[in-house]
């Protein structure tokens, strides 16, 4: 694949910077129904994206194949296309910056290896064990292995040569409990880099168990009160402030953090790293969009704003180095963005946490996330699920409400981590996280 | 049965593509078909699409950047019993599509193997829409000229716009479907959209304000519309917003304006009447056919066939023409939205809604244009006969749980309802409801219909444009998910 990227850039004609991206990725994915295969798709995709920049304008291009005809013909658009860019001086490829990319194992042949027929019997053991997990699971709504083996290279006429490939595979299944008539829903995912790595019981008895528990769920009253984000909300929520601090957006003016850089912005107890190069993330990757080294970037330490991350160009309008983080496929030209966000850990568990909440809630699943949360004026509103807090204990379950603040206001009122830190498959890692007041708006 | 010599033959379709691009050999979907059905396959099927497009966008005051893509393949499954097989390829060669053909059946293995030779029976469907203009055809130096008026109107609007994003894209998708029905068919779909983000910036804070258009014609559409009026809109969006007060708490009566209403039933009812998840028993309108599910003067209309609007197409991603279905009439649940699996399974015929995002993705239920049908009031009584309540005129999308029925979705303009009159604009936040606690509780819709903004419905991973539209609307109870009591 480098060779391919290479070659292209071998193309690139006096005065002009090529750079080329060049992916490929294999995929498998398994459902499971009622004892049976439901689908069992086996996927194979290449692609190469190509910028040209000269005088300071960048054209880009990208196709969907390898073939070697469209890869002249990519880079012959990608060159067209520049002629229509307003000129910046800012606008230039990355350059090698010496930083060597993180030592990290990320790619297990076994993913490969796995013999078809036991990737299927995984998907029929998760939706099984989901079905009997339970006397009240009344089905399944999907139950799915899937894995995905990712390679990609960078190769530019500014001297990047950069390989990385990764390897993961999940496990999902989605419960349907019914009692009285009334249906409730939850899933339950176990991930890693190999099929080995799962834990199929593991999934499916939390399935079975988050959606059993809001059998009997009601709307609860509206009010402020005390709200603990379990992993799977608290790493979203993570997620959407961490891309608030993307160079590119603070840059344009749509950050709500812009100009705040060395401010207290958020509960002294929480510090927030992106570190791309752990390799228990399940995001982890050796190298960013543009072939750089990515790096541990610590963006809030004891809740003062310390850095926005920033891909080559972003860092050369902010008069700083790169850090890292250009994100892309190979249809789109480097973005800025977060890949890995977590939390320094607290020392409590979830238990304990709950423990010292006399009335609150506990929210297991929010959704609207896209169409209620701002992250330019900071507004959060969005639909939840959960289980109502009582002395200390959970109690019964709520849903068909919605919480909400501003993400400013909550990360102020972050009152207590979790010792629970897990890596999802998204730009965070989920941890228990308590905030002391929220507004709840259901009856 | 089909020599080597075949390998990458591309044949004119003239009749079908309205175009003079080739797509693949009949012969070449039919060597295909045979191998898809050589271990026992009962059913087999070559989806094969070739998109271009192109887009530009203007940040921060420059063109950023123009780009083209071209993604070219073929997508095959092979369906066993309850089980299907699929793989896809971007080799559309004969090596290629049998290398699929025989991954795709593989995953699904019948008992009787055999050769089976598919004849093909080229259909004679609808034809591809009419375009006036072909995208391609135009200069990308007129393309991008838009984008520049956009932002001059924007910023010139007012002072306080700090911020203007403007984006021009376009796109051909023509497809080509054989399946060992015999059927072979194909279309072309031709997409144009342009949208303006901007940012207002305040003593408030920050704010946003967001407009697009988007139509299935070709570079006519911008003599249709005004790319100036669309930043003024958007920019007019931000700016009202930057006196915005936090929107209420709790259940209240919600007014949607026309247009803006359709995303709405798109979450609250429209996934569930997906027959995907009503087979699964995964949706709340399980079961309902027939039965009261809405307020009676409730009409509610899947049209894939409405000309020029996002969600048309000429024929689906499994062949099969687009339909208009009634869904809800008078209240009552006429029927479900149906694929080919669905359809097949219940002896029955596909009602058009089988879609995917690309080659690489397996067909499934998708709604295409969906609208509510106009009433009979009047939207100044339907708000002077709101004591106090939100009036929502322009959304941004939601989420639905059709299994449970709830559904959110965000509003983006909207303001307080406060003695019969509009008054104060609100700031972003979500509503929460409960789909046919929701349909039950419209208690009045006005005649002034309108579609809405272009849209990506996103299921399962897979995002397909969609269309949707309504007249002013109430609902006499919905939660509203802000922050002031």
């Amino acid at each position: 694949m480098l060779d391919i990227a290479g070659r292209i850039v071998g193309w690139a004609e006096s005065g002009e910077q090529v750079e080329a991206v060049v992916v490929h990725e294999r995929e498998t994915e398994v459902r499971a129904y009622e004892g049976e295969v439901e689908s069992l798709t086996a996927a194979e995709s290449r692609g190469v994206g190509v910028r040209v920049v000269r005088d300071g304008r960048q054209g880009f291009a990208y196709a969907g194949t390898l073939d070697p005809d469209a890869l002249a013909e990519v880079l012959r658009e990608a060159r067209d296309n520049l002629g229509f860019a307003t000129p910046d001086e800012h606008c230039a490829l990355a350059e090698p910056d010496g930083v060597a990319p993180a030592e990290m194992d990320l790619y297990r042949a076994s993913v490969l290896d796995h013999p078809t027929d036991a990737k299927v019997q995984l998907a029929l053991d998760l939706e099984r064990l989901t079905r009997s997990a339970d006397h009240r699971i009344s089905g399944v709504e999907s139950a799915e292995y899937s894995d995905s083996v990712s390679e990609s290279a960078v190769a530019t006429t500014t001297g990047i040569r950069s390989t990385s490939r990764e390897t993961g595979c999940f496990l999902a299944a989605y419960a349907l409990a019914e009692q009285d008539g009334e249906t409730q829903t939850g899933f339950g995912f176990s991930l890693g880099r190999q099929p080995g790595d799962l834990d199929v019981a593991a999934a499916a008895a939390e399935a079975a168990e988050r959606s059993t528990r809001m059998l009997g769920a009601v709307k609860p009253p509206s009010g402020r009160m005390t709200v603990v984000l379990d992993p799977w909300v608290s790493a979203q929520f993570l997620g959407i402030v961490g891309g608030t601090l993307s160079g590119e957006a603070v840059q344009k003016g749509r950050s709500l953090f812009a100009e705040r850089l060395g401010e207290d912005v958020a509960a002294p107890i929480l510090t927030l790293i992106d570190d791309p190069t752990d390799p228990a993330a399940y995001t982890a990757t050796g190298t960013d969009g543009e072939g750089l080294a990515t790096r541990r970037n610590v963006l809030l330490a004891d809740g003062r704003l310390e850095r926005f991350v920033h891909n080559s160009e972003t860092a050369r309008r902010a008069g700083t180095s790169s850090t890292g983080s250009a994100v892309r496929g190979y249809s789109s030209t480097p973005g800025v963005g977060v890949r890995a966000v977590t939390v320094v850990a607290g020392d409590q568990s979830p238990a304990e946490l709950i423990s010292g909440i006399r009335d609150g809630l506990l929210v297991q699943g929010v959704s609207g996330l896209h169409s209620g949360v701002n992250p330019v004026s900071g507004d959060f509103s969005t639909g939840a699920e959960g289980l109502r807090i009582r002395d200390g204990e959970l109690a019964e379950p709520v849903r068909e409400f919605t919480i909400a603040s501003t993400i400013q206001k909550m990360l102020h009122n972050v009152t207590a981590i979790g010792d629970d830190v897990q890596w999802l498959p998204m730009r965070a890692a989920g941890v228990t996280l308590v905030i002391g007041e929220l507004t709840v708006s259901g009856v | 049965m089909i020599d080597g010599a075949l390998e990458g033959t591309m044949v004119q379709m003239t009749d079908r593509t309205g175009g003079a691009e080739p797509m693949l050999d009949p012969r070449l979907l039919q060597d295909t078909l045979g191998v898809a059905l050589a271990t026992g396959g009962e059913f087999a099927e070559v989806f094969v699409e070739d998109r271009r497009s192109t887009s530009a966008v203007l940040d921060d005051g420059r063109i950023e950047e123009l780009t083209s893509g071209r993604d070219r393949g073929a997508g095959i499954r092979v369906v066993v019993g309850e089980t299907t097989g699929f793989a896809h390829t971007a080799d559309v060669s004969q090596i290629g599509l049998r290398a699929a053909a025989t991954a795709a059946s593989a995953a699904a293995r019948g008992g009787g193997a055999g050769i089976r030779v598919v004849a093909l029976d080229a259909a004679t469907g609808p034809g591809p829409a009419v375009v006036e203009v072909l995208p391609s055809d135009v200069p990308k130096a007129r393309k991008v000229a838009l984008l520049a008026r956009a932002d001059d109107a924007a910023r010139s609007r007012h002072g306080a716009i700090t911020q203007v994003t403007a984006r021009y894209a376009d796109s051909q998708r023509r497809i080509q479907v054989a399946n060992s029905d015999g059927l072979l068919t194909g279309d072309r779909q031709i997409r144009t959209l342009f949208s303006v983000s901007c940012v207002a910036s305040g003593d408030s804070g920050l704010q946003t304000g967001r407009e697009s258009v988007g139509h299935t014609v070709g570079f006519e559409l911008f003599d249709r519309i005004d790319v100036e009026e669309l930043a003024r809109l958007a920019a007019g969006r931000a700016l009202t917003k930057l006196d915005a007060v936090p929107a209420p708490s709790g259940e209240m009566p919600v007014v949607v304006g026309p247009g803006g209403g359709g995303v709405l039933f798109h979450e609250a009812c429209g996934h569930g009447l997906e027959a995907d998840l009503i087979a699964k028993a995964a949706s709340v309108f399980a079961g309902s056919r027939g039965e009261v599910v809405a307020a009676p003067m409730v009409s509610l209309v899947d049209d894939g066939t409405m000309a020029g609007e996002w969600g048309r197409y000429a024929i689906d991603d499994e062949g099969r023409p687009a339909q208009r279905n009634v869904l809800i009439r008078d209240g009552v649940l006429a029927d479900y939205m149906w694929d080919h699996l669905r359809a097949r399974k219940e002896g029955r015929e596909s009602s058009g809604n089988g879609r995917r995002q690309s080659y690489r993705h397996l067909p499934m239920v998708r709604m295409t244009n969906t609208y509510l049908e106009a009433g009979d009031d009047d939207p100044a009584e339907i708000l002077a006969g709101t004591d106090r309540g939100v009036y929502v005129a322009q959304l941004g999308g939601g989420q639905v749980n059709t299994a449970t029925g709830d559904f959110v979705f965000g509003m983006t303009e909207a303001y307080l309802i406060e003695d019969g009159r509009l008054t104060a604009p609100i700031r972003d936040g979500n509503l929460i409801g409960n789909g046919p606690a929701v349909l039950r509780d419209i208690d009045a819709i006005a005649g002034d219909f309108a579609m809405g903004s272009p849209g990506t419905c996103g299921k399962d991973g897979q995002g397909v444009p969609v269309g949707d539209g309504t007249p002013t609307l109430r609902v006499a109870r919905l939660t509203v998910g802000g922050t002031a009591a």
